[in-house]
């Protein structure tokens, strides 16, 4: 068994794979010494944990869950109040250890709440998941002792005599270090419990419960432990959270969360390990860089997520995975040119979309110098935007850019088809 | 007494709206298996089309022309969107219509703002009906009602007894054989997708008045629905029926209750302990969660709700 393991991780490329993440986590805020980065960076790493544990549910054992919030949420406040308690008790224990916290209560909460959630598959478990997550959302604010009612409870990382390896968590950098950390504590383990029995007994869940209840396996058991361990990896996340921001609302457990969690994991790919590390690096950056841009990012972001619904099902790991073994049949090379050709007018199109609707809000919403002014500025640009030239303009770019696609992109079509067709005729 | 009479003529009319919504995603998800998750969206869409159009000529014709365009939206929306991710499966299904419902909303906020909109009452409609134990009735809560009836009436007499409604029903059960006589399913689809968002925003027309118009109306009324679907039984309309005057009555009489929990559990005999903070809740403070709660306890005693046929 243990050498089974072993031959696992120690398979040069996962390997090389985990090594390269490491590294690039360690090196990037030494590269950027910015404030801007690293608390950037530390939301990533906290989302990468939520993100991975909301696949265990979603892409591993089948469960859509509009309530994951909830594990998250609970890990946070649960870990805030004991960070008060830490600082009141004067630093007995140190605050790199506060994730064991949040663990524990989101596996309470999993326990309990999942008892429930879990009894049906599909979409009665959307519907409960959706049911609780709102239920607790509400009794959140019923109960201000524990979550503080509208303000939240706040709390110091900084505790004196509590500092763990020279550390005392002040600095936004050492948070990180924390946060690196038990984002790849989470992730290993999270991956290793793939390979466990129970990680394939999900995946069997998932795809065939009722062959997998005919081997001999209860689903709904396997429902609730897979539901329980994805608590525990979000009671880690909201925990680091907790930490991060000093300050817990019930925001952190309400349904937009879950929203958001649901998005970024969708958008990464959830057919794959390495798909909601992807989302989540990818959404919290939009979210961050875009929304400091651009009042548009909560449109851009449902049209962006809308068109991966329709036109890439399996998320950005799924694109990555086909052109990874479109390369290894050596059939990457031949799609290069048609990628490029097929790059000007998706650019061109995109450009012309995000014209039309800067303009729109710069004009509806009242941005830059004001709706209805001579001139408004668009993307750093003075537009005069009741006159219909700025308008037609962008509308001309988009119109060019979606015909030369449609041009384009038949040939493109053509080329890819032609292309995945050898390369599963190779595999057969 | 008075008290009741009034609850319950308002839990009827708050649950009769609530029907209006649930029918409409009763029938599609019969049809597609999934649930809409943008339809509030189009109850909200139905509200401010309203405003808009009564802003401009009036409430009468925006109470024809909004849920028509509520409808056409829906339509076109199910012909060029849902249909194409029907292909990947239910999940992209439903998760097509969470990404809708979220970008409904932000058009409905940058189109009409953050605020609410003032889409006031006609004054045909202002005024009191009757006067009951010294309340007042209003004649709007009449209008509200005579509606919602008039619409169900309208959708019962439509589904059983002509020929569309009977091609509808077979299509909802039996797709294929349907298919096979003839009749374009697709287009069926389209029409029930269409129809039922619609019937949303009709409930839009008349809910966006008597209540509020904002840009938080669909989220607030949306995971409502969902409750209502759930305990009436997924596919069920005799129990979304049901499940929206129950749940329209208990959110009405609850917001008006006064007595503490403490209270309730000393009717049934048992003392909770003072001064903890469970104790110390009103229903009133309760009434945003009793219909989860109601939703939970139906899930756990009785899976496949009131009245609902499958259980998946």
């Amino acid at each position: 068994m243990s050498s089974h393991i072993a031959e696992i991780f120690f398979r040069r490329s996962r390997l090389a794979l985990w090594g390269g993440g490491l590294a690039i986590a360690i090196v990037l805020p030494l590269l950027f010494k910015s404030g801007f980065v690293t608390s950037l960076l530390c939301q990533m790493g906290i989302m990468v944990i939520f993100a991975l544990s909301y696949n265990m549910l979603l892409g591993q054992t089948g469960l859509l869950s509009f309530g994951h919030a909830v594990y998250y949420g609970l890990g946070a406040f649960v870990s805030m109040h004991a960070m008060n308690l830490i600082g009141k008790s004067g630093g007995s224990v140190t605050i790199a250890l506060l994730p064991i916290v949040g663990a524990v209560a989101g596996l309470i909460g999993g326990v309990v709440l999942g008892y429930v959630t879990t009894k049906k598959a599909g979409t009665t478990f959307a519907m409960i998941s959706l049911g609780i997550g709102e239920l607790v959302a509400a009794s959140a604010l019923m109960f201000p002792g524990f979550f503080g009612g509208e303000g939240g409870i706040s709390g110091n990382r900084v505790i004196p005599k509590s500092s763990f390896l020279g550390m005392t968590w002040g600095p936004q950098m050492e948070v990180y270090w924390l946060i690196v950390a038990w984002a790849f504590i989470a992730a290993i383990a999270m991956f290793a419990l793939t390979q466990t029995p129970l990680g394939r007994m999900a995946n069997a869940v998932r795809d065939n419960p009722e062959r997998a209840e005919f081997v001999g396996y209860d689903t709904q058991r396997v429902r609730y432990l897979m539901l329980i361990l994805s608590g525990l990896f979000a009671g880690i996340a909201g925990s680091l959270n907790a930490i991060n921001y000093e300050i817990v609302t019930a925001e952190a457990l309400d349904s937009h969360t879950s929203g958001a969690v649901l998005l970024m994991t969708f958008v990464g790919g959830i057919g794959f390990f390495y798909g909601p590390i992807i989302g989540a690096i990818l959404v919290t950056i939009m979210q961050i860089v875009i929304g400091g841009l651009t009042k548009a990012w909560l449109m851009y972001f449902g049209l962006f997520f809308l068109f991966m619904v329709l036109m890439a099902p399996g998320g950005i790991a799924s694109v990555i995975a086909i052109q990874r073994n479109l390369w290894l049949a050596g059939l990457f090379g031949r799609m290069v040119p048609h990628y490029l050709a097929a790059a000007g007018p998706i650019l061109l199109t995109v450009a012309g979309l995000v014209g039309l609707i800067e303009m729109t809000y710069a004009l509806l919403a009242g941005e830059g110098v004001g709706a209805g002014d001579a001139a408004t500025e668009v993307l750093g640009a003075e537009l005069h935007l009741n006159s219909p030239g700025p308008w037609l303009a962008a509308l001309a770019i988009t119109l060019v850019g979606v015909v030369l696609l449609r041009w384009v992109g038949r040939r493109t079509g053509s080329a890819w088809n032609a292309a995945l067709a050898e390369l599963h005729g190779d595999k057969a | 007494m008075e008290f009741v009479v009034i609850s319950l003529l308002n839990g009827i009319t708050y649950g009769l709206l609530l029907f209006m919504l649930s029918s409409g995603l009763t029938l599609i998800f019969s049809m597609m298996g999934v649930l809409n998750f943008a339809h509030a969206g189009f109850y909200m869409l139905g509200a401010y089309f309203a405003y808009q159009i009564s802003s401009w000529v009036g409430f009468w014709p925006g109470l024809l022309v909004a849920p028509l365009l509520v409808g056409v939206v829906g339509a076109m929306i199910e012909r060029y969107g849902l249909r194409l991710a029907h292909k990947f499966g239910h999940v992209a299904e439903l998760l097509f219509t969470f990404g809708l419902a979220f970008l409904v909303e932000e058009v409905v906020r940058l189109i009409w703002g953050n605020s609410s909109v003032d889409y006031p009452i006609p004054a045909e409609l202002d005024g009191t009906l009757f006067t009951l134990f010294s309340t007042d009735f209003p004649i709007y809560k009449g209008f509200m009602m005579l509606i919602s009836v008039g619409m169900l009436v309208a959708l019962y007499g439509l589904l059983t007894r002509t020929r569309i409604g009977l091609i509808i029903q077979a299509a909802l059960t039996k797709p294929d054989m349907v298919e096979a006589l003839g009749h374009n399913v697709p287009r069926i689809f389209m029409l029930v997708f269409g129809g039922g968002t619609a019937l949303a925003g009709l409930a839009g027309v008349i809910g966006g008045n008597a209540f509020i118009t904002e840009p938080s109306m669909a989220a607030a009324v949306g995971s409502i629905v969902f409750v209502v679907v759930v305990v009436g039984g997924l596919g069920s309309l005799g129990g979304a029926f049901v499940a929206s005057l129950l749940i329209g009555c208990i959110q009405t009489f609850s917001v008006a209750l006064s007595i503490s929990v403490t209270d309730v559990f000393a009717l049934v005999g048992i003392a909770l302990p003072q001064g903890s903070q469970i104790s110390r809740l009103t229903i009133t403070q309760l009434a945003p969660v009793l219909p989860y709660i109601l939703m939970v306890g139906i899930l756990i005693f009785r899976p496949r709700g009131l009245m609902g046929a499958r259980e998946s």
